[in-house]
């Protein structure tokens, strides 16, 4: 317990200390403010952000293509990696193009995704969903294939079908790896929503930032990264709460790996 | 040994090979319905490789399976089986882990909770339904396994060394849990020990095993121990002695081959 709140109070420690010597550096013109900007600019812009109202609508948009990207994803993802484990055939003929697939990099598909699905919410949720589902559509795979085989024995000798087996057996053994890969998630479907914004669109804080950088108003792009930063926190707490209570049967030490 | 009649297992020249290795060879061996009989052999001599083939987990090599009469094709409802290995569902409570069968079986939730309950009681775990599996020890686990199995009243029962990892007062206490239980409607068991004595306690009949490879059976004893017993009292009578050693005389060489190996 005391060793927690040692660790808490060295990593506040670390965070106001970089940033007084941030704002310091700047202060002593040690770092020019014009490529650099300063702590407490950024913070008064975001203050001023957060006073104006259409900054809302940009994070409405980012956040709609954040979680549609996200829940879209990990259905598609979580289902075919259940089927394809059940399915040893299905696997070793899809193997090669899975990896394939996954090998491209993501960046490259938003100017066809643009093309495809135009300028709006669409392209940027598709881009987000090639993020998010190879992931999780991985982590289920592993899951699926690490069943415990005494437990699945024992389940069959229960008397357990297929449908019970998914729902009793194979679902709650891969929970633990789709969980963990909820989280990544969360932040893949961020990336695909901003990088897509950033990329080509007309709102969204990908856009926002863009903006600040054609102009180059450093301020303005570190105000749009701390934003998302706040953005993803608040999402990667969420799920981490789903988690635990998702996870409950298990024993606390392989459960609590928490980082923050 | 009994040719005809009633035989609730049967198993004619069951062979199990894994590649070239070949784990059994030729077993014979009948169960009569509502005997107690224990297997025992060296370990890896395929004791778990027999009790799968029996299960309809995995498939002999050669020869034939007789359950109840039928030819067996698969895992049958009949059939109970409680592993060596933790085998309950670790996601869910041990309430839920007893009511899993009747679940799968079709039966209401409620339903199934309610008479998982009773052999909650059964097993002397009240208190304990709401514990996941890693909250139990060793003894309580096997007795939520027991009556997860028990639960569905199968007619042939499996066990494979169930007792073997706990310690010897908690196994001694499920030894004698499981003749209580046993005692009231008398299944079918076929019962995988590599302990001669626990064979010995518990059974009507010994069934000795081999060293492995090429494992068959080459010797088989009545136990001609009155019922009911107590496992840690029966073990200091002279008749129990006497038996012990006649069978002790046929595995002391199978299990010093398979030290040997
Ligand atoms: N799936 C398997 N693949 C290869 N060899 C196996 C397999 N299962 C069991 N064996 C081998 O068969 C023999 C019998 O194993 P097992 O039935 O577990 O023995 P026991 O239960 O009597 O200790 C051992 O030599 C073991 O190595
Ligand atoms: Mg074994």
């Amino acid at each position: 317990m005391l060793d927690k709140h040692k660790v808490r109070l060295y990593q506040i420690g670390l965070l106001v200390g970089s940033l007084t010597l941030w704002e310091a550096m700047a202060r002593y013109e040690l770092l020019d403010q014009f490529f650099f900007s300063r702590p407490l600019s950024i913070l008064s812009r975001l203050f001023e952000l957060l006073a104006t109202a259409d900054t809302y609508r940009h994070l409405s948009i980012t956040f709609t293509e954040t979680l549609l990207a996200f829940i879209i994803g990990t259905a598609l993802g979580i289902g075919a990696g259940l089927w394809l484990a059940l399915a040893p055939m299905a696997l070793k003929v899809l193997t090669p193009y899975i990896k394939a697939f996954n090998a491209i990099p993501r960046v490259v598909l938003a100017p066809i995704f643009t093309l495809w699905f135009g300028l709006g919410i669409a392209s940027k949720v598709a881009l987000g969903v090639t993020l998010v589902f190879f992931l999780t559509f991985f982590n289920t795979w592993q899951g699926v294939r690490e069943v415990n085989p005494v437990v699945l024995a024992n389940a069959r000798m229960l008397g357990a079908g297929r449908g019970h087996l998914l729902r009793h057996v194979y679902l709650p053994s891969a929970a633990g790896w789709i969980i963990s890969s909820l989280r990544s998630a969360i932040g893949f479907a961020v990336v695909g929503a901003v990088v897509g914004e950033y990329l080509g669109s007309a709102a969204g804080l990908g856009y926002l930032i863009a903006q600040a950088e054609g102009v180059f108003d450093t301020t303005g792009v570190f105000a749009g990264m701390t934003t998302m930063l706040v953005f993803v926190l608040i999402l990667d707490w969420t799920v981490s709460r789903v988690e635990r209570r998702i996870l409950a049967w298990r024993p606390a030490a392989s459960a609590g790996e928490e980082m923050i | 040994m009994i040719e005809d009649g009633n035989a609730a297992v049967r198993l004619r020249g069951i062979s199990a090979r894994f590649g070239s290795h070949t784990a059994l060879e030729g077993v014979d061996i009948d169960v009569c319905e509502g005997e107690f009989v224990a297997l025992v052999g060296p370990t890896g001599c395929g004791k778990s490789t027999l009790l799968n083939v029996v299960a309809g987990l995995a498939l002999p090599s050669s020869g034939d399976v007789h359950l109840l009469g039928e030819t067996m094709k698969g895992p049958d409802r009949r059939t109970g089986y409680l592993f060596q290995q933790d085998a309950l569902l670790p996601w869910k409570t041990a309430l839920d882990n007893v009511a899993a069968g009747l679940i799968f079986r079709g039966e209401d939730i409620k339903e199934a909770r309610l008479k998982a309950q009773v052999w909650i009681d059964k097993v002397h775990l009240k208190g304990f339904e709401n514990h996941y599996p890693h909250q139990l020890s060793g003894g309580m686990k096997k007795r939520v396994g027991l009556a997860q199995i028990l639960i569905l009243d199968p007619n042939i029962l499996l066990m494979d060394e169930p007792f073997s990892a706990l310690d010897i007062q908690t196994r001694n206490l499920m030894e004698n849990e499981l003749l209580r239980l046993w005692q009231e409607d008398r299944k079918t068991v076929l019962f995988v020990t590599h302990d001669l004595e626990e064979a010995i306690a518990l059974a009507d009949r010994v069934v000795v095993l081999s060293a492995g490879p090429r494992a068959s059976v080459i010797g088989d004893f009545e136990v001609p121990l009155a019922r009911p017993r107590d496992v840690m009292e029966i073990r200091l009578t002279e008749a129990f002695l006497e038996i012990y050693r006649r069978i002790w005389g046929i595995l002391r060489g199978e299990v010093m081959k398979s030290y040997a190996r």
